[in-house]
């Protein structure tokens, strides 16, 4: 019967078109996840998105230390540095949570937190262990405001005293203490002020970005906390960083330049290679709107003195700490200079000089 | 290794490497019509002041400059000069070309090369396997990995047998910091036959593998072109059924003409060549020594890093060159000025 087979050969054809598209649809299933595992750094498309259920592909073991004062340091003069850690102390608190604290905020311990006058972990609920404090809210994106001004409260309750400077960062954030200290150096704590990435829309002076992290003068944070009691701020919004950049307006609180003095950012809201590489961002993305100061990419976008990364994970964390604080080109005269008033490019003769003439006097008194 | 050495009450403090890079301090009585010591001073380390003619090496056309300030405090004059290198005399005669090569399927990757830290070799060239024009490289005309070496050590030592005394071989993905690539071999004699990378044993040879980078002294590579012209101890076709990686065919031929591959590493034992990149071995780090991962992963005079992507390049030549903590110094012997017109280190 001719319908018949016509319809069996129909019904043939069909059933193995269908197993075809099948197959192929697993196939690429498979490729695209390849793809996908190959390129763990998204653009994150909110300024305010903060961080999803992150899929950590480093199942790491153990606890990172690090030991500061390794045997090649031998030569290293930290005069300076040490000074300015006496001078303008800092308190730094993280933004994390029970789930993060051995995938991320280990490693910010292992790393750059050791380098704060005091540095204190906020999360969610106490771990007397690792010691997180606990802030009796709920976890969620939509809490962070609310951790944020609970933070900010247990730290003017308890370690007002202890620190001129208050910082805040997340748990996948790299912060440079030394670069900070020689920010802030040049401006007094009782000033109300605050630094960081700042951002344009919203708020008239400016905001700073959640991520890069932002730090609070003991004026601002006296003020912060103060405008709570008084309800001159509340909980308006879940968007941390803007709604703490709205009451900070409020409250009279200066949203600071925190650029270096050649005009290059020093808080960065990405990893350096998201930065420097001209076009890994695209046009469209918000970044280029929302940046208060004219957005750089490429050399120009950061500061040799930076002072924050956003965006890094564990392997990260460790890799910065080995290019700051470790690995050096031998007797390398850097072209910027942050002590001298001029522009880079006058400056490397008379730097040349200075520091020959630096070395002569040392090597003299030797 | 600090070197502020005192010669007749005159003190200085030279740095090694090529003009660009050389600084000397004169301390002289003021008022003296003449600086003296100047001529000493660079002598003493067979260097010659760029208006006397430096003989064999001289200078790439930098003009001498002294500059002149009072240290009120002990009423002398102090001046800089740059000194050029009398070729590859003494030890501070040291310069280093750099040789890449590649095919030009790497193009974005020798060009990151380029863009980056090869612009702190004295002379760097670019081998390739086809004339590339938009490039500037040298072709070699094969497709076969060790031909190409072959040919790119050849052309090398004709050209810059007299005039350089230390040879580096590079990767497309390689990054190297030069500085600590030239303290590295400041102590080392050039006449001596030295091949040193990060070395790899298979069965009886140990070679030095290509990932790391490959340095040999003039002497190596005198010795070098020699076998090279030897079919039987080095020949072109491999001679073997199956073909060996060209790492290994030049430890072969080098270890005719009496050259063994030495590893390089640093005061703690640490390798400064490294055949993979600083994240791969932070990521072996973590799991074998949890507790030290950075000082478990890596010297803080390393030299290379390997399997970059272009990308890479440049965030090194930040982290390297620039990104650093305030307040903290070191007193090296030497000082690097970094190289003219460039604006990522």
């Amino acid at each position: 019967m001719a319908s018949s087979k016509s319809l069996m050969n129909l019904l043939t054809f069909t059933f193995g078109s269908a197993i075809g598209f099948f197959v192929c649809y697993l196939l690429f299933s498979i490729i695209l996840e390849e793809q996908v595992k190959i390129q763990p750094h998204v653009l994150h498309n909110d300024p305010h998105g903060q961080h999803s259920a992150d899929t950590d592909n480093n199942q790491l073991q153990g606890q990172m230390n690090f030991n500061a004062d390794a045997g090649q340091h031998k030569d290293e003069d930290k005069n300076i540095a040490e000074g300015l850690y006496h001078k303008v102390k800092i308190l730094c608190w993280v933004m994390t949570g029970p789930q993060n604290l051995e995938k991320k905020a280990k490693h910010v311990k292992a790393t750059w937190a050791q380098r704060c006058n005091k540095v204190l972990f906020m999360s969610s609920e106490e771990n007397k262990d690792f010691p997180a404090v606990g802030l009796e809210t709920k976890e969620g994106r939509d809490q962070l405001y609310w951790k944020t001004i609970k933070a900010f409260q247990y730290v003017y309750d308890n370690y007002f005293d202890d620190a001129d400077w208050f910082m805040k960062a997340d748990d996948d954030t790299y912060v440079i203490l030394d670069n900070l200290r020689w920010l802030l150096s040049k401006y007094s704590p009782e000033q109300p002020i605050y630094f960081g990435r700042r951002f344009k829309p919203y708020v008239k002076q400016g905001y700073m970005s959640g991520g890069a992290g932002y730090v609070l003068s003991k004026e601002a944070l006296k003020r912060f906390v103060a405008a709570f009691k008084t309800n001159k701020c509340t909980h308006s919004s879940s968007i941390e960083d803007l709604a703490l950049g709205k009451c900070m307006e409020i409250i009279n609180v200066e949203a600071g330049d925190s650029r270096d003095t050649s005009g290059r950012e020093t808080f960065h809201p990405f990893v350096p290679e998201h930065h420097l590489i001209r076009g890994y961002l695209p046009k469209t993305f918000w970044y280029w709107n929302y940046n208060y100061y004219p957005a750089v990419e490429g050399p120009g976008c950061c500061s040799d003195l930076a002072v924050s990364f956003h965006y890094v994970d564990s392997v990260t964390m460790y890799h910065l700490e080995y290019l700051i604080y470790h690995l050096r080109p031998y007797g390398y005269l850097y072209r910027y200079n942050p002590d001298s008033s001029k522009n880079p490019e006058e400056q490397s003769e008379n730097e040349a000089l200075e520091n020959n003439q630096k070395l002569k006097q040392k090597t003299s008194e030797s | 290794m600090g070197d502020a050495s005192q010669a007749n009450g005159k003190r200085d403090i030279a740095g090694a490497g090529n003009c660009r890079s050389l600084w000397i301090i004169k301390e002289t009585r003021k008022g003296a019509s003449e600086v003296d010591g100047q001529r000493d001073g660079c002598r003493g380390r067979g260097l010659r002041r760029e208006s006397d003619t430096c003989g064999r090496g001289h200078c790439d056309g930098i003009k001498a400059q002294g500059l002149l300030n009072w240290d009120s405090s002990r009423r002398h004059q102090l001046e800089l000069f740059r000194c050029c290198c009398a070729g590859n005399k003494s030890l501070y005669g040291t310069r280093h070309p750099r040789l890449s090569y590649g095919k030009p399927a790497v193009e974005p990757v020798r060009k990151s090369a380029r863009e980056t830290w090869s612009k702190h070799c004295d002379k760097a060239e670019f081998y390739s396997s086809e004339k590339v024009k938009v490039f500037d490289s040298v072709a070699v005309n094969t497709n076969d990995m060790w031909a190409m070496m072959r040919k790119a050590y050849k052309i090398t030592y004709e050209r810059y047998k007299d005039e350089f005394s230390w040879f580096f071989l590079a990767y497309p993905t390689t990054f190297a910091i030069i500085e600590n690539l030239k303290y590295f071999l400041l102590k080392k004699d050039p006449s001596q036959p030295f091949y040193i990378g990060h070395t790899v044993k298979s069965g009886d040879l140990e070679y030095v593998d290509g990932e790391g980078g490959i340095v040999l002294s003039i002497e190596s590579l005198r010795r070098l072109s020699r076998v090279l012209e030897d079919p039987d101890k080095c020949p072109e076709q491999g001679g073997m059924i199956w073909k060996l990686a060209e790492d290994k065919q030049l430890a072969i031929c080098l270890k005719y003409s009496g050259v063994f591959a030495e590893n390089a590493e640093d005061s703690e034992g640490k390798d400064v060549f490294n055949t993979k990149s600083v994240g791969a071995l932070i990521k072996e780090a973590m799991s074998t020594h949890p507790q030290q991962v950075v000082d478990g992963c890596c010297s803080d005079m390393a030299i290379t890093f390997s399997g970059l992507a272009p990308n890479h390049m440049h965030v090194m030549m930040y982290g390297v060159y620039r990104l650093r903590p305030y307040g903290h110094s070191y007193s090296d012997a030497l000082v690097f000025l970094p190289p003219p017109g460039s604006d990522n280190d």
